[in-house]
């Protein structure tokens, strides 16, 4: 939609051809090229490498895990990304600043920190609450919980990113009409503010989605890498290629990387359509 | 009485939006709250609805006391200035919301929508999104969707604000017809004095949180409580020391007994009027309006010196 007003038409001369390739080029060399021989090394010897992947149940077991965490964190971060999203925009509170600003601070940090932050709090031996849970007979970190904890720290502000210009940009006056129509605000909730933010929510899945399966390093602290349990898709990657068997580590990699494409994907056919939808 | 207010005061920080507000508006009619931007007629409305709430006083809808009632509890219709249509649902899902959240059976849902559709004229677009309707369009869904309710009353806020001038004249004479032919009690913001003129059944004048004058139009018009509510129901010029509408004099070529005269120093023509500004010698400049063709029956000119005085039965306050 607005993309549209930004674009300059008409009076291409030499200076933006130039920079249309420079773009290119940059592209090409950064990411596109790299990618492309990722997959060429993927299926060097055939469909082999894939074969070998499927057929290690620790390898299938790592990708299990990764889609698990992954899956989960997102599910997490959607519940908890739409009810902060409201609270931003829906309410005026004391330090309202301070929480948007700490809601961006996972994308700042270094993962690695987000790890060892977390061993910090969960750890079963030293940590600061981790004890309590383990005498509960909750094993945080080392196991699955902290893996998806993990995840999830990282890829938390991504739904909210998308829809809170959303929310800011539809107003209040829908579900003010609601509400004198009778509704509840749950009923306005679901019936109209959910609805508004749909395809937001939807960006902010697949995104949350893609970032969360990539996760490498705070999973890595908080894991253990162990074969076979804790050990995610990404460190089983490392782990293959370190091992010399790089072509199961292009396999797995080729894995992760084609769910993004194909999230980037489903995203961009998403857009088109909603943006014929409101035209 | 519909609606009784009383003593209701809000303020939004250090401003001061409604102060001490005594209004009591009857079943059935059709009020204007008319007054200048900023001046609190959309605060008591969405205070009428329990979209805001007073800081003092009470609100009484049809004998039941709503101060504290929420919004979904006081059965009110509410349209807004820019439609708040829901924009994923279809025309007729608009107008059914109300009625599915009241759980009615989807057999009388169908019968109430497809009735409303026909009485604003929408039946056509019965599946068309908002998107695909015309601001009037829009409003008039937006206007069938409170009806569905079956309100107590209906509230608009500056209902044709929003919309091109000739839209909002068709839309204006058709709220009068609907009006007269559903009788819910109504009332509507606008700060378009002829359009509270036109289709009020009384108009409430308010100017900066308080209650100017309360009266028909005519009522209004010929009998204005203050300099304010004259100046604000049409153009007011200054003749000599009274304030009177530049249509209420008389001017003329030939010496008379007048207020002032002077040269026509000044002649601008809009359409079927020309306006003529007089700058007499002992007095403020003054404004006239005749129609073209007085102008030509009395032979005016731009620099004839005329003689001006208030014509008989025209409205005058001491300025």
């Amino acid at each position: 939609m607005a993309e549209s007003h930004l674009t300059r038409h008409g009076r291409s001369g030499p200076v933006t051809y130039l920079l249309r390739a420079f773009a290119i080029v940059y592209l090409l060399l950064l990411v596109a090229w790299p990618v492309a021989l990722v997959v060429t090394h993927t299926f060097d010897d055939g469909l082999e490498s894939l074969r070998a992947v499927f057929s290690d149940p620790d390898t299938v077991h790592a990708l299990r895990l990764s889609v698990l965490a992954a899956a989960v964190a997102t599910v997490i971060n959607t519940v908890f990304g739409v009810g902060v999203s409201l609270l931003l925009v829906r309410t005026e509170f004391p330090g309202k600043r301070l929480l948007s600003a700490l809601l961006d601070l996972p994308l700042s940090v270094s993962p690695i920190v987000v790890g060892l932050a977390l061993v910090l709090v969960y750890g079963g031996r030293t940590g600061w609450f981790g004890p309590t849970l383990e005498s509960w007979g909750i094993q945080v970190i080392f196991s699955t919980p902290g893996i998806i904890l993990a995840t999830a720290f990282v890829s938390l502000p991504l739904v909210i990113r998308e829809v809170v210009p959303t929310l800011r940009e539809i107003g209040i006056e829908q579900e003010q009409a609601a509400l004198s129509l009778g509704a509840s605000s749950w009923q306005t909730f679901w019936r109209i503010t959910l609805p508004s933010v749909k395809w937001a929510v939807v960006y902010g899945v697949v995104l949350t989605l893609a970032r969360s399966l990539g996760e490498f390093g705070a999973v890595k602290v908080v894991s253990g890498n162990v074969l076979g349990e804790t050990r995610t898709a990404t460190l089983a990657v490392e782990e293959k290629y370190l091992n010399f068997n790089a072509s199961e580590a292009y396999a797995i990699a080729f894995l992760l990387a084609g769910v993004s494409v194909v999230a980037i994907a489903i995203i961009s056919i998403l857009r088109s359509r909603e943006k014929k939808a409101s035209s | 009485m519909s609606i009784e207010i009383s003593d209701v005061n809000k303020h939004f920080g250090d401003f001061v939006a409604l102060r001490d507000i005594d209004l009591n508006i009857p079943t059935g009619q059709l009020t204007a709250l008319l007054g200048p931007s900023g001046g609190g007629k959309t605060t008591l409305l969405r205070i009428i609805a329990g979209l805001e709430e007073a800081d003092s006083g009470s609100v009484v809808i049809e004998g039941q006391d709503a101060t504290h009632l929420p919004v979904q509890k006081r059965n009110v219709g509410f349209v807004f200035q820019h439609y708040a249509a829901f924009k994923h649902l279809s025309v007729a899902r608009n107008i059914a919301f109300g009625l599915e959240i009241r759980k009615r059976p989807p057999a009388e849902i169908n019968a109430k929508v497809g009735e409303l559709l026909d009485l604003v004229h929408l039946r056509q677009f019965a599946h068309r999104l908002p998107s695909q309707l015309s601001g009037g369009q829009r409003q008039r869904m937006a206007l069938a969707r409170a009806l569905a309710i079956e309100p107590t009353v209906l509230l608009l806020d500056e209902p044709f604000g929003a919309l091109d001038a000739k839209v909002r004249k068709e839309l204006r004479d058709w709220l009068r017809r609907l009006h007269d032919e559903v009788h819910v009690t109504t009332v509507f913001v606008t700060h378009d004095q002829e359009e509270a003129l036109e289709v009020a059944d009384s108009i409430v004048v308010i100017n900066e949180g308080r209650i100017e004058q309360i009266g028909t139009p005519d009522e209004l018009y010929d009998e204005p409580a203050s300099e304010f509510v004259l100046s604000f129901l049409g153009p007011v010029t200054r003749l000599a020391d009274q304030l009177i509408r530049p249509h209420d004099i008389e001017i003329s070529r030939y010496e008379q007994a007048s207020s002032a005269n002077g040269p026509i120093t000044r002649w601008t023509r809009v359409g079927f009027e020309i306006r003529l500004e007089v700058t007499p010698v002992d007095h403020p400049l003054v404004q006239v309006t005749v129609t073209r063709a007085e102008a030509t029956a009395l032979g005016l000119h731009l620099g004839d010196h005329v003689w001006l005085r208030p014509a008989v039965g025209a409205d005058r306050v001491r300025a």
